[in-house]
Parts: C-alpha cells; sequence; structure tokens
C-alpha cells in the first residue's frame, strides 16, 4: 500500500507539472498539448471506435506473428540445442542478427510480400523469433539433465519425451524469453505499421502526426504503453509466477 | 527370532565369479513371504565384460570401469559398495541403458540390452522426480509411456502409492514432501512400471538416519511383496550388508570387482544388529584399503598444484 501510495504521489505530480507547463503556454498546444486534450483525444478516440478497431487490428497481428514466432522458435531453439553442428553455425548468426532491429526486415518484407498483411507480419515473426530461440536454446541447456534422463528411463522416447518432459522442464527457463519475445514483438509491430500504413495503432499515431493533432499522439502513446503493460507486467508476470510456484522454484 | 539373529553366521566372502546364496537356510525368511526363487539356469542380468574409459580434456583416457563381470539371479538383492569415484553409478547408468559402454555387454534374461527399457527402472541419486507433475502423476508416468489404459493406471497408482504409504499425498506436488516421503515416491513411480530389475543409486544417502531405517525396513518388505531384482549400489558398507544377499565390493579408479561376499543373515535384520555389524567391519578392512587409493590420489594431487 506504501508503494501504491508513493506510485499516486509520483504521477499526481507529473501531471501538475504538465499541466502547469501547459498552463503557462510557452509553446502552442499543437506542439506541447494539454492533459485535458490529451484526455479527451482518449475519450473521443474509444467514443468514435477507431481507437478500439486499431487495438483490435493490432492485436490481431500480434497474436499471429507472436504464435507464429514461439512456434517457429521453439523448433529452431530445440535444433540449435541438440545439434552441435547447429549450434556453433546458426547459434551464432541468431546471436549476431539479434542486433538487426527488426524493422530493417521491413523493406525486404515489402519487396516480397507487397504492401500487405504478410509483410507486417514478417516483421513481427522477425521481431521476436530470435529471442524465443534462444530462450528455447539456454531453456535447454540451463534445464537439470536429470528430467531427460529420468524421462527415458521411464520409458519416453520421441515426441512424447520433448512433450511430456523436455517441455514442461524447461518452461521455467524459457517464459522469460517468452516474454521479451512478445515484448519485442510489440514493438516491431508499432513500427512496422507507422511505416505502412494499414489500420493498426501505429497508423493513429503517424495520422495525428499527418493532422498536427499532438493530443492524439501522446493519446496513442499512452494507449501502447498500457497495452505492453497489461500484457507483459499482468499476463507474463503471472504465468512466470505461476510456473514458479507450481515448480517449486519459488515459495508457495 | 532373536535365537536366529544370534546364531553363528555363515559368512563367506569368495572371490570374484557366481556365488551361491544360501537364502533358503534362513529361517529368518520364514517370517517374510515366500518369493519366487526358482533357480534358473540364466541368470536375470548378466554383466559381461563391461568396461568404459571417457576421453579427459587433456587428450589421455580415463578408464572408468574395467572388465565387470556379474551375474544377478532373479529376486537376488545384491549391494554394489565402493569408494567415491570408482564408476558404481555409472555402471546403474550403463546397466539402465543411458549410457553406453566401450565394451561389453549387459544381458537380461539372455538378450542383449543397450538402450533404455522399462524392465529396468533406475532410482537416481537425485531422484528426478518431475516437479510439474503430482505425486500421483509422476507414479503414472512410466504407466502412461508404456500405453497402459487409464484406468489401469488409475488402479495401480493407488497400489503403489498404499505400498509406499504416500496414499493421501497423491495430489500433492513433490516440493511439498519432506525427503524420505520423495524417496518414496520415487520408489513407487519405479515399482510402478513393473520392472524386473531395480536399479538404485545410494537413495538413501541425504536421509536422516531415522528415516533412513525405515525405508531399509520398507524396501526389504516391498522387495520381499514384489518379487523384484534388486542391485543397490552405496557407499554405506553397513546398510549394504544390511540389505543385500550379496555384496560386490569396487575397486577405486579403474573400478573392478575387488570381491564379492555372500551375506547369509537371517531376515530381517537390524543396522544395528551385531551380526551386521562383524560382517560389515570385514569388508569395510577391504573397503579401506581404496578409500585409502582415493585419498592419496586426491590430496596427492593437490599437492602437486
Amino acid at each position: 500500500m506504501k508503494r501504491f501510495a508513493r506510485q499516486a504521489i509520483f504521477y499526481g505530480v507529473l501531471i501538475a507539472v504538465w499541466v502547469l507547463l501547459a498552463e503557462l503556454k510557452v509553446w502552442p498546444p499543437y506542439v506541447f498539448p494539454t492533459p485535458q486534450g490529451v484526455f479527451q483525444a482518449l475519450w473521443a478516440g474509444f467514443a468514435d471506435h477507431s481507437f478500439w478497431i486499431a487495438i483490435a487490428v493490432s492485436m490481431k497481428r500480434m497474436l499471429l506473428g507472436y504464435t507464429l514466432s514461439v512456434i517457429l522458435g521453439m523448433i529452431l531453439g530445440l535444433g540449435v540445442a541438440s545439434n552441435k553442428f547447429l549450434e556453433e553455425t546458426v547459434g551464432g548468426l541468431l546471436v549476431s542478427l539479434q542486433s538487426l532491429p527488426s524493422i530493417c526486415w521491413l523493406p525486404l518484407a515489402v519487396l516480397w510480400f507487397g504492401l500487405s498483411e504478410k509483410a507486417i507480419l514478417f516483421v513481427v515473426v522477425m521481431g521476436s523469433l530470435l529471442s524465443v530461440t534462444i530462450a528455447m536454446e539456454t531453456g535447454r541447456q540451463q534445464m537439470p539433465k536429470i528430467y531427460g534422463m529420468a524421462g527415458r528411463n521411464l520409458g519416453a522416447r520421441g515426441f512424447p519425451l520433448f512433450w511430456h518432459v523436455l517441455l514442461p522442464a524447461s518452461l521455467p527457463y524459457i517464459v522469460s524469453g517468452l516474454k521479451q519475445g512478445w515484448a519485442f514483438a510489440w514493438r516491431s509491430l508499432i513500427s512496422g505499421e507507422m511505416i505502412f500504413v494499414s489500420l493498426g495503432l501505429g497508423q493513429l499515431l503517424m495520422m495525428g502526426r499527418d493532422l498536427n493533432d499532438m493530443s492524439q499522439v501522446i493519446a496513442v502513446m499512452i494507449l501502447i504503453v498500457a497495452i505492453g503493460y497489461i500484457v507483459d507486467g499482468l499476463v507474463f508476470k503471472t504465468i512466470e509466477r505461476r510456473i514458479q510456484r507450481k515448480w517449486g522454484l519459488a515459495p508457495a | 527370532m532373536t535365537t536366529n539373529l544370534a546364531a553363528q553366521p555363515s559368512f563367506s566372502p569368495d572371490h570374484r565369479g557366481t556365488s551361491r546364496v544360501g537364502r533358503t537356510k534362513n529361517a529368518g525368511l520364514s517370517v517374510l513371504p515366500i518369493r519366487s526363487a526358482e533357480v534358473n539356469s540364466i541368470p536375470k542380468m548378466a554383466l559381461e565384460g563391461i568396461s568404459l574409459s571417457y576421453n579427459t580434456n587433456d587428450g589421455s583416457k580415463l578408464l572408468a570401469l574395467d572388465d565387470i563381470q556379474l551375474e544377478v539371479k532373479a529376486g537376488e538383492f545384491l549391494c554394489i559398495v565402493g569408494p567415491s569415484g570408482c564408476g558404481k553409478s555409472t555402471l546403474l547408468h550403463l546397466i539402465a541403458g543411458l549410457q553406453k559402454a566401450t565394451s561389453g555387454h549387459v544381458r537380461m534374461d539372455g538378450k542383449v540390452v543397450d538402450s533404455p527399457g522399462t524392465d529396468r527402472i533406475l532410482i537416481f541419486q537425485e531422484l528426478g522426480l518431475f516437479p510439474w507433475l503430482t505425486v500421483g502423476e509422476n507414479v503414472e508416468f512410466g504407466m502412461k509411456m508404456k500405453g497402459v489404459a487409464k484406468s489401469e493406471r488409475q488402479e495401480k497408482t493407488q497400489h503403489y502409492l498404499r505400498l509406499v504409504h504416500l496414499s493421501q499425498f497423491k495430489d500433492s506436488y513433490t516440493h511439498q514432501l519432506s525427503g524420505g516421503m520423495r524417496q518414496r515416491v520415487a520408489l513407487a513411480r519405479a515399482l510402478a512400471t513393473e520392472p524386473d530389475v531395480l536399479l538404485m543409486d545410494e537413495p538413501f544417502a541425504a536421509l536422516d538416519a531415522q528415516t533412513r531405517d525405515l525405508l531399509h525396513d520398507e524396501l526389504e518388505r516391498i522387495w520381499a511383496e514384489t518379487g523384484r531384482t534388486i542391485i543397490f549400489v552405496t557407499h554405506n558398507v553397513r546398510e549394504a550388508v544390511r540389505l543385500g544377499d550379496r555384496v560386490a565390493l569396487f575397486t577405486f579408479r579403474p573400478g573392478r570387482i575387488k570381491r564379492e561376499f555372500s551375506i547369509d543373515l537371517p531376515r530381517p535384520r537390524h543396522l544395528e544388529d551385531v551380526t551386521v555389524a562383524k560382517n560389515a567391519r570385514e569388508i569395510l578392512d577391504e573397503l579401506r584399503e581404496e578409500i585409502n587409493k582415493s585419498l592419496e590420489e586426491q590430496y596427492g594431487y593437490e599437492a602437486i598444484r
């Protein structure tokens, strides 16, 4: 509760400073919007459904892209973790590719897929695939070897061994990577949408710029942060905590 | 019973090769249900010239196991003792098919086995219970992998949990249990796949003395009730004498069978029995030589550094 009070005071002061600066009218409102203006933009956006539509479109792209990169990343990560040759070759390539901002894939994606949903999906997948792959790989390596041995000892092999033993055993080690993958995918999606105009939150952001509507820009930014926080801080943290408790890695 | 314990124990250390176990001579057995002790010409398990060498980091070869010859009869309780680092745990991994020998064969009922199979279940020193599954699901796991029908699985899970006195913990997670209870779960999980041979790797080493005593009694009871063949690895000689029909003593690096001892003491035995202590003494004297060798190597190495 004390923590909550401190946070409330912090944000209260932040908004008060904002109001003060806006009231002093140092900058024109299209450069520095008032909190009221941002709130109105938020309200209007939800009232005319444009925000809802943008959220729905962006989330659909996210879910599709993220699911794809989790599946691909798991296969790739397992391959890299279980094969020395792949680890030395593909593994190294993956790590070096991680320094490439995923938006750099957009020109390539547009050339390959045209200005289509596929192009944006490609950017999202490229944004999170690498962190999922690397998480899966390190998860497999950090996972205590005893579980794999115990599984084989009890007659599990092939896919059942992976599904019933190796995957659950490595889950506590890969969940943070999955979370990171989601965050990267989210960033990639928004940047992709900003450049390549077709609905979504990123496009809404650029529309605000085009209309010189700074209030809308800030309103959409708040939305992006809020959604990121809800998924990251609430959904993933809950999953993480639940896994740790069930796996006996954290006090119940 | 008590007169039996006081009776002169026939303690016959014999050298490498087959040794006869005169368990039927012991009146102490009569308190336990008679188990299938039919004399078979083919041993339940035979290790034929098992050797294992590793490549070390500096490129040289390290011989871990050297020409192990061992036969185990159906229903026999064999204990393997040796100093730490003698390769006795490795040998169990080899028998379980989790590791490959450099040379030699493991035969079960005359057939060569070289991959994991549910006819031989190893209870690991670290147990390897699955923390994401409940106690019941852990016990069920091997049967599920074997494709046993669900109703039968549940029935057997109940049965084996009852056998180790853990029925009311079926829905608990393993990290909610004490060390001794986890040990029982591992035992139930291994038994539930109904293996012919149970391989146990220092299962009670990490337990307190009271829990260990209790589990000794229970293991002996379960062994008698189920008629399983058990190969039990330990560094504790008393434990080996307490439990085994026969004790095989391993040398320190490379692991070789130094000597085999038949333990013809009546059952049930207790760790503090004078006869157990006396037999243990004799084995311990031989083991000490090997322990000294291992210490020499350890401290000698440190001195060089």
